[in-house]
């Protein structure tokens, strides 16, 4: 009988442990997500620059054309832990995109070029004009998708590498649906987005689908979380403060705690 | 006409009673007038605690640096947030990109939140345990569960603002609570919102209610503390302290470790917020609130599982709620319904063990609360509620009536003796 009850303790802890390690509750997917090695990951993460600038090219010449990125300016990208582009190829990039702004002196709403402090430019009016020119399907804005999705960057990631040539024959797909094995439900209204040779790169590197996705991945992971550097870095810094501290003031405490414990 | 009749004595009155500081200068002058240095001096420096306090004891202190830097932080916040339906989940994004350190501010009172709730489950877990709730403590461990209810509700409205999927569906689900009461439920729901669903207006409403409740709670947290000092802190042996062997001075003693306490419970937190901000969070609230799409599954913060699981495991929706309400008010019946003299679990064999299943079974509700309302998790959920009140109604009667407690030290100092050659078992890590 004692035997018995003495277990409930361990039992406890147990469960505890379990819960903790396994917190996903709510799994919609029972699929294992492809888990690239970003360079953000872990204690010292940091983001490749070429990487996000490479991405940056991807955004602007693939995804731009159906998904908004309406929390961000052109301005971010030349922020310190970012894509770190110069001012002037800031100044270069923004002055792509018409603007509409006003109104004038004259009550006259204008067009311009972008400027450095310019949110960047959505590819549609409204959610309606998305829905209508997508099939009726609304092209989620990719300002903090990374943290929006369950899985994060390696779920995008996944998503992006997801597509396959041969549907399973137990899904029937409609017209200007896709399947996707990673794809929450595995089906998609987004064609492959990232087939071979879709850009060329400024910089060189071949633009294999496997190499777009990553910068494409690790652009939006640093759009949704712009000071992830700095954070990790802080975090590190601070939590060997406050181990220092803590073991200073546990020596403390042993030592004051001595005058009414003597050694014996 | 005087009605003065003479030799008549008169109680004398003072109505001014300057005086009385030990301190002198300008010190004395101003504790003269206002004692609060006195005060001070009285209940935080010479103040006795027992001396056989673990660091299950931190709590109440980590609890209150809590506070306060949920306050500070939250105020921060406060001054770059916008509570509008159209604004308020881009003023959120804003202070993570554009405010100075604005995504520190946020990320650390998103995870107080969650911290805050932590250190009040083992709070709490430390009352049950040792006996904390028995006479003469039961209006403190009243005034706790207060301070309890007022969290949940903060928290709750706290997780609205940022007006992101769960925000929006998690308070749809919750208000919508409200329309179970009979008759009237509808309207007061209605008048809740100040709508006919959930928007701008219940936002805003929302906002200013989450800064009320917070500085409710600072209110009723003085009143706990003012209580504390009143019938003196409880300890592992559950025996009053007796003489200046049980005791040691609040100050540098339980100062000096609470303060380890409180840095080894900050060190855990800094390492969350920096290294998994969002971990404690759902991925859905960083999606823009939108009443045309319901989340495939709506599920409130962690720390609300247990009670949302012990919701939904009854049927009925009424039922549902009044069953979830009391499964936190119960409670306050413990003092009562537990009627054994000796406090502590230590000399309580069978208490102890039903200590250590309620726990059990505050995890196993909730894991069911995050998993979906079907088959066997509905199953065990229900036992799970199930055990959840036979724990109060049953067990504690049953077990106050039958257990034999083990012998017990005559006080606190005999107990640390009885420690130190093994006689007691205790964590060793809690007591370093």
């Amino acid at each position: 009988m004692k035997l018995f009850f003495l277990k409930f303790k361990s039992i406890t802890l147990i469960v505890i442990f379990v819960l903790i390690s396994n917190v996903s509750f709510s799994k919609e997917s029972n699929v294992q997500l492809l888990k690239p090695d970003w360079s953000f990951n872990g204690f010292f993460g940091k983001f490749d620059r070429a990487s996000l600038q490479r991405g940056y090219q991807v955004y602007k010449e693939v995804c731009a054309s159906c998904h908004s990125m309406s929390l961000l300016s052109y301005r971010n990208l030349a922020e310190k832990g970012g894509p770190e582009f110069t001012a002037e190829e800031v100044k270069a990039i923004a002055s792509q995109f018409e603007v509409t702004d006003g109104p004038n002196n004259d009550g006259e709403m204008f067009q311009r070029s972008g400027k450095p402090s310019d949110r960047f430019a959505s590819p549609y009016p409204n959610e309606n004009a998305s829905r209508s020119a997508n099939g009726g399907a609304y092209p989620p804005d990719m300002s903090v998708l990374a943290k929006a999705r369950p899985g994060g960057s390696d779920y995008i990631y996944s998503v992006l590498m997801g597509y396959e040539e041969k549907t399973p024959e137990n899904i029937k797909l409609e017209e200007g649906v896709y399947y996707n094995k990673y794809m929450i439900g595995n089906k998609i209204r987004m064609a492959n987005p990232l087939s071979e040779g879709v850009i060329e790169y400024t910089d060189g590197t071949k633009a294999s689908q496997e190499q777009m996705a990553k910068d494409v991945v690790s652009f939006l992971t640093w759009a949704a979380e712009p000071h992830l550097e700095i954070r990790k870095e802080l975090g590190f810094k601070s939590v060997i403060y406050l181990l220092i501290l803590t073991i200073l003031v546990y020596l403390i405490k042993k030592k004051i705690w001595l005058r009414i414990e003597p050694k014996v | 006409m005087s009605s003065e009749k003479p030799n008549q004595q008169y109680e004398p009155v003072h109505t001014n009673k300057v005086g009385g500081s030990p301190f002198t200068g300008v010190t004395g002058w101003i504790d003269n007038r206002l004692p609060i240095i006195r005060m001070f001096k009285h209940e935080y420096l010479d103040f006795q605690v027992p001396k056989s306090l673990s660091y299950f004891w931190s709590f109440g202190g980590i609890l209150t640096i809590c506070l306060i830097l949920l306050i500070v932080t939250g105020l921060s916040l406060g001054m770059h947030y916008k509570p509008d339906a159209k604004y308020a989940f881009d003023s959120v994004e804003k202070i993570m990109r554009d405010v100075n350190f604005g995504w520190l501010i946020r990320y650390a009172h998103m995870n107080l939140a969650s911290f805050f709730f932590i250190a009040v489950y083992l709070h709490i877990f430390r009352g049950l345990y040792y006996g904390s709730y028995k006479e003469p403590r039961q209006l403190m461990w009243l005034i706790g569960i207060v301070i309890f209810f007022l969290m949940m509700a903060t928290a709750f409205l706290g997780y609205t603002l940022p007006w992101g999927q769960m925000s929006y569906w998690g308070a749809t689900v919750i208000t919508n609570l409200f329309s179970a009461i009979p008759l009237v439920g509808e309207s007061v729901v209605t008048w809740l919102w100040g709508d006919y669903s959930v928007g701008d207006a219940a936002l805003n409403r929302f906002y200013v209610l989450h800064w009320l409740i917070a500085f409710l709670i600072v209110g009723v947290v003085a009143f706990h503390v003012i209580a504390l000092h009143i019938v003196g802190s409880n300890n592992p042996s559950g025996i009053e302290p007796k003489d200046t062997r049980d005791t040691v001075s609040f100050s540098p003693f339980t100062t000096s470790k609470d303060l380890v306490g409180m840095l080894v419970f900050l060190l855990i937190f800094v390492a969350v917020m920096m290294y998994a901000p969002n971990y404690l969070g759902h991925p859905d609230n960083y999606i823009p609130a939108n009443p045309l799409v319901t989340p495939a599954h709506i599920v409130p913060e962690w720390y609300f599982l247990p009670f949302y699981a012990i919701l939904r495991s009854i049927p009925d929706k009424l039922m549902g709620v009044i069953a979830m309400v009391s499964s936190i008010a119960i409670l306050g019946l413990l003092p009562w319904l537990d009627f054994s003299k000796v406090r502590s679990s230590v000399f309580r064999p069978i208490w102890k063990q039903c200590v250590f299943l309620f726990v059990l079974d505050f995890f196993v509700l909730m894991y069911i609360g995050g998993a979906p309302a079907e088959g066997i998790y509905l199953v065990i959920g229900r036992i799970g509620t199930a055990f959840w009140f036979a724990f109060f109604l049953i067990l504690a009667p049953l077990v106050s009536l039958i257990e034999k407690p083990l012998p017990m030290p005559d006080s606190i100092h005999e107990f640390e003796e009885w420690k130190k050659q093994g006689k007691i078992k205790t964590i060793k890590l809690f007591n370093r």
